[in-house]
Parts: C-alpha cells; structure tokens; sequence
C-alpha cells in the first residue's frame, strides 16, 4: 500500500502532520507499538529536516506485509558531507531554527538508531533522498 | 481483566433521542452511530467524557447513577465529597454547613475526598523519580486514562500507578473505620460524582480487581437537595451545629482543579484541559516531538472537575470561589496529622495494577488481513463524496467506509451515492427510502410540526 504527503519547507506549524497520518495508519493496521513508535520517531525527524533544511520535498510511504519503506525527497541545498551530518552534534541550522527548539544535530543519528536501514544520497544545490526501512517481523 | 463487559454511565434515552447528529459529531473518540433514529454508543470506543452529554439538544444522554436509597442497605453510611461540589455554593455557605445537611439526608459520615491529594503527591513524585520514560502522565483523571488505553496505548507505561484521590480516600476511611470496631460489611462509601466517567471508574475499575467504593452519588442530584435545605436554614435563621471537619490544605482543595496536580510536582510539568486539546497533545507527545518534559497532568473536562458534566454551577465561578476558600485555610498543612498515622498502612494500599491496552483503532487483530481491509477501504473512498454530512448516520465519509469494511454498514448508506444508484437505475426510490428509514428511523421524513424548531415546537 503506498501513500505519499507533500511537505512545505520554512513551515513549522505544519511540521509532524504526515509523521501523524503515517501513524493513524499504522496503528490501524495493529502494528505493534514499539514498530510503529520507531517508525514515527524516524519520519518526524527526517519531515523536520525537509522543513528546517530544504525548500520542499515529498514523503513517500509504501507498508508491506513484512516490511515499510519510506523515502523522503527533497529540493533544497543538499548535504555536502553526509558522514559529517550524520554525526552526533553537528548542525547548520539557523538562529531562527534553533530558537524553535531544533538544531541539536541530533535528527539524523536519531533516524539511524530508529530505522533498520538508513540510506542518504544528495546532490548539493539540488536536494536530498532519504531511504529508510523498518522491518515488521521484528528482524533487524 | 472483564474487558469484555466494560461498564459505561452514559447512556441514550430511546424515549427522548430524536436521532440529530450533534453528539455523534463531538464525541472526541468517534464512537457513535445513528441506527433506527437514536444514537448508538460504541461501547469499546467510548471513555466516558461526557461530550456527547454536554452536546444533546434534548436531553438525552444521561448518567446512570444508583438510587440514593441504595445508601440504606449499610448501616455505616459514608459520603465522599470532592472539592468541586462545595465550590458550587456561596462562600457564606460553610464546609460544615454543607456536611451537616448531608448527614441530614441519611449520611453517616461526610469525608472529603482530597484528604489523600498531599500524600499522593508525595507518593507521586517518588514514583516519578524512578521513572525510565518522562513525562510521566497522571492517574487522576480516569476519561484519559481510558482514552490512552484506546488511542495511544505506546504511552501506557508512562501513566504513574499511583491511586487518584477517590480511591486513595476510599480505602483509608474505611480501613478507619474498621479499626473503630465497625463490621466491614456494615460499611457502605459513596462518591459524590462531578463526571461519568468516575463512575465508570468505580464500576468497572481499570488496573483493579475490584473498586474499594460501594456506589455513586450524581452530584447534581445532591446539589439541588442540599441547596434547598440550606436555604430553608438560612430562611429560619437557624445556625447549623457547625461540626469539626479535617481541613484541607490550599493545595487539597483545588487539587482537582487545572493546574491543582502540577503545583505540587517536581520538574517541568504540564497541565492540560479538555479532551481535544490532550489529544492533540498526545499525538506530539507520541511522535517524541515533546522533549524535556517531566510530567504531565491531562484532564478531560475543560477547568477540570469543576466543568466536569454533572456540575451544575458555571465552571469559572467553581473555580474562583475555590481559590477564595482555599485562602482561609492558609497554614494548613498537605498531609493530614490522621494520615500520618496510616502511613504504613496507605503506601502498601496508594499502587494501582498493570493498565492494559485496549486498541481498538486496529481494522483487524491480523496485520495482513488489517492491510486487505484498508485496502477495502481507501477503494470505498473513491466513491464516497467527501462531503462528511453524518446522513449516513456515521460522523464522516471515513467512518462509513471503515463500518462498511467492518460490516456494519453498507455504500448504500450514503444518500449521494444512491442517487447515483438511482440514476443508473441499481436502486428503486423505494428502496432508497428503505435505507434512510433504517438509519433515522421509520416516517423520518414525514411533515411533523411537533418536532424541535418547527411551527408547533414548545406549545
Ligand atoms: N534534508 C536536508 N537538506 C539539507 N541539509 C540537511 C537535510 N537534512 C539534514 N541536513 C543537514 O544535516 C545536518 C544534521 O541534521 P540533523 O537532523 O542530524 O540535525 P539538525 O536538523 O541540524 O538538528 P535536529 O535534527 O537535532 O533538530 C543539518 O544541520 C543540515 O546541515
Ligand atoms: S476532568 Fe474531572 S470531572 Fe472531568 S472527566 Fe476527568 S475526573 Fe471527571
Ligand atoms: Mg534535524
């Protein structure tokens, strides 16, 4: 089953509302909760960077029996140095975005500990592709 | 646990519910349907708030209570009081004077329900000191402990299993009362309810084998009694003993109060009112979008117990005069010198059981077969209009097509899509009428002047 939501860059307001819907959905479908908590955790953060980082993107979601794929893409800035974002601490977020109570850098080492498999590709000046999947059988 | 039989105080007068949709609109956890005319409560989706009462135009929706002369089957008859009902009365009107009417009307003994708030207090904030999620989420308010259960079960673990006032109370009066000698089957405690969903607490408890409370007494029932007879002692002039009563500190009395859990917590806590507002709050709090928050005090009722649905009085005028009568007992201390004493006895008793969850938003048990189902039903939302009109008899096009999908509706419930029906000849006027006298009733739609609104109404 696949679904997809539309995220708006610089809207904070409206930041964790497909992470929500992605949940509804779960829990109607009797995930178990933890899964379903890992799942969301991980979504949130990566719908947050679209909207703190990039200009817009899209949420792709795709549940299967035994497992969930999600892929948020994004057009914005790109990351220069994947292995530098993915480090714990490391954030270029502005004033403006740290005075909401983002920018702890600590998003994408938090979707790495959540998700079963992470994958980061990006383009700079171009944007963003954020793969992850969690497995339902409880494999890792 | 009887997860089966759950037991729930609101119920629809068949006689009176003229089959609107204002309470299937509201209800927070969409459990109602229209059938026949009347509306329906899902019995495993409600919580008992009391939303749907507050919604009827008519009515309809009241709480089941026992009969007041239930209370004559104990010879030691006791009346548990919360702040909220005294907050109702004119501050001229005293404590003592309220107790002393109630003892008129056939209590034994009137004890105040917040007597236990400092000592769980305290007993809550050693708990959360032990805690390994944060925030912890308060026990008091049983329509969100139900509605975690139901929706948001993931945080289950984070609800303190600490007894709330009523039961706290409960159980220390009467373990006092036996220890002066009074046979325990002789003993008969009844709270003086501000909500439905208290009752439903006490007869269907949840983390508990069995409610240390033998009733419940509607607090709007017992207002009106005692207002009355006070006013007939003020009319006579005639001064009322005045009978020592335990005070209650600052702090007890608006314990039950927004904000009254919150003041005595350690940490960066939370106080939020009325169910929409904790569902919204839960949805973050689910999500981890919530961070550094120690505890968090969720009450259904906007103001709390004090716009609790069978509270008769305006809900801000409860409240101010609330924290006018708590300044009088400045200097009163949380824990009662009585309470002291039973400390041994009330920390083994102040522990509630394991809360389980209740999930019912799942489509099916089977995660596969819960799949094929939402299948069914986004396929159902294609044809569906999106106009969310209720004439289905359920809240939204949504719904129907999840009742569809559950078997207990069907697509031709929806009244746009048997016009299509009918337009491509798959269903008879007739028939079309059939199907909208099951939902709302039979002769729905037959010119009646007697109904709300219409020329004859109120005459
Ligand atoms: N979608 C994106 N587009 C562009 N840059 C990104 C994107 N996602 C992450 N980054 C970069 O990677 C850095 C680290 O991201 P991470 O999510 O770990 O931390 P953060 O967003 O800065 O802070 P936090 O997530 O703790 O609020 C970001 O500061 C940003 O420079
Ligand atoms: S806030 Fe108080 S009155 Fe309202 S439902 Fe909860 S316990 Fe009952
Ligand atoms: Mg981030």
């Amino acid at each position: 089953m696949k679904f997809k939501y539309e995220i708006e860059g610089g809207n904070f307001s409206k930041a964790g509302n497909a992470s929500s819907e992605v949940k509804k959905i779960l829990k109607q479908l009797n995930v178990p909760p933890p899964i379903i908590k890992r799942l969301v955790v991980a979504l949130y953060e990566g719908e947050v960077n679209v909207v703190a980082h990039a200009w817009n993107g899209c949420i792709y979601v795709e549940i299967e029996p035994e497992r969930i794929d999600v892929k948020i893409e994004d057009k914005g800035p790109g990351i220069p140095d994947i292995e530098q974002a993915m480090q714990e601490g490391f954030s270029t977020a502005s004033q403006a975005v740290r005075e909401m109570g983002f920018g702890a850098g600590m998003g994408l080492p938090n979707m790495k500990k959540n998700a079963d498999q992470l994958n980061i590709s990006s383009k700079v000046g171009k944007g963003t592709i954020v793969e992850l999947v969690i497995f339902l059988n409880g494999k890792r | 646990m009887a997860e089966a039989g759950f037991y729930h105080a609101l119920k629809v007068d068949d006689e009176l519910c003229y089959g609107c949709t204002h309470c299937m609109n509201v209800c927070p956890t969409g459990a109602i349907r229209i059938r026949n005319g009347k509306a329906s409560i899902r019995a495993d989706w409600c919580v008992d708030c009391g939303e749907c009462m507050r919604a009827c135009p008519v009515d309809a929706i009241y709480v089941e209570q026992d009969d007041f002369d239930k209370i004559f089957r104990f010879k030691c008859r006791v009346a548990l009081v919360p702040a909220v009902l005294i907050g109702q009365f004119q501050s001229k009107v005293t404590e003592a004077e309220i107790f002393s009417v109630m003892r008129e009307l056939g209590f034994t003994h009137v004890f105040q329900t917040e007597h236990t708030a400092g000592l769980i207090n305290r007993t809550m904030i050693e708990v959360s000191r032990e805690a390994m999620q944060k925030p912890v989420i308060s026990s008091f308010c049983p329509a969100i402990v139900r509605l975690i259960q139901i929706k948001f079960p993931s945080l289950l673990d984070q609800v303190l299993r600490v007894k709330p006032p009523i039961d706290a109370s409960a159980v220390y009066f009467r373990k006092r009362l036996e220890d002066e000698g009074i046979d325990p089957a002789d003993i008969g405690i009844f709270y003086v309810t501000p909500c439905a969903a208290k009752i439903a607490a006490v007869k269907s408890p949840v983390g508990e084998e069995k409610s240390p409370l033998d009733g419940v007494i509607n607090m709007s029932f017992i207002y009106n009694k005692i207002y009355r007879m006070v006013k007939n002692r003020h009319n006579n002039s005639s001064i009322s003993p005045g009978e020592m009563l335990p005070l209650l500190s600052p702090r007890s009395i608006k314990h039950s109060l927004t904000g009254g859990e919150v003041s005595g917590m350690e940490g960066r806590c939370l106080a939020i009112d009325e169910i929409h507002n904790v569902i919204e709050f839960l949805e973050k709090l689910e999500n981890d979008e919530i961070e550094g928050v120690d505890f968090l005090e969720l009450r259904a009722c906007d103001q709390s117990c004090a716009g609790g649905v069978l509270v008769g009085g305006n809900r801000f005028l409860t409240v101010e005069r609330l924290h006018k009568r708590a300044v009088r007992f400045e200097g009163v201390a949380d824990i009662p010198g009585d309470i002291k004493a039973y400390s041994n006895f009330m920390s083994k008793n102040l522990g509630i059981g394991e809360l389980k969850p209740r999930s019912m938003m799942a489509l099916d048990e089977d995660m596969g077969e819960a799949m094929r189902k939402m299948q069914q039903v986004r396929h159902l939302m294609c044809f569906l209009p999106g106009i969310d009109c209720g004439a289905c008899g359920a809240p939204n096009c949504q719904s129907l097509a999840e009742d569809i999908v559950r078997r207990e509706s069907q697509l031709s419930a929806c009244v746009f899509i048997q016009r299509m029906m009918e337009k491509h000849s798959k269903l008879s006027g007739e028939h079309a009428l059939r199907i909208i006298e099951k939902i709302w009733g039979k002769n729905r739609l037959d010119k009646n002047c007697n109904k709300k609104g219409a020329e004859n109404d109120s005459e």
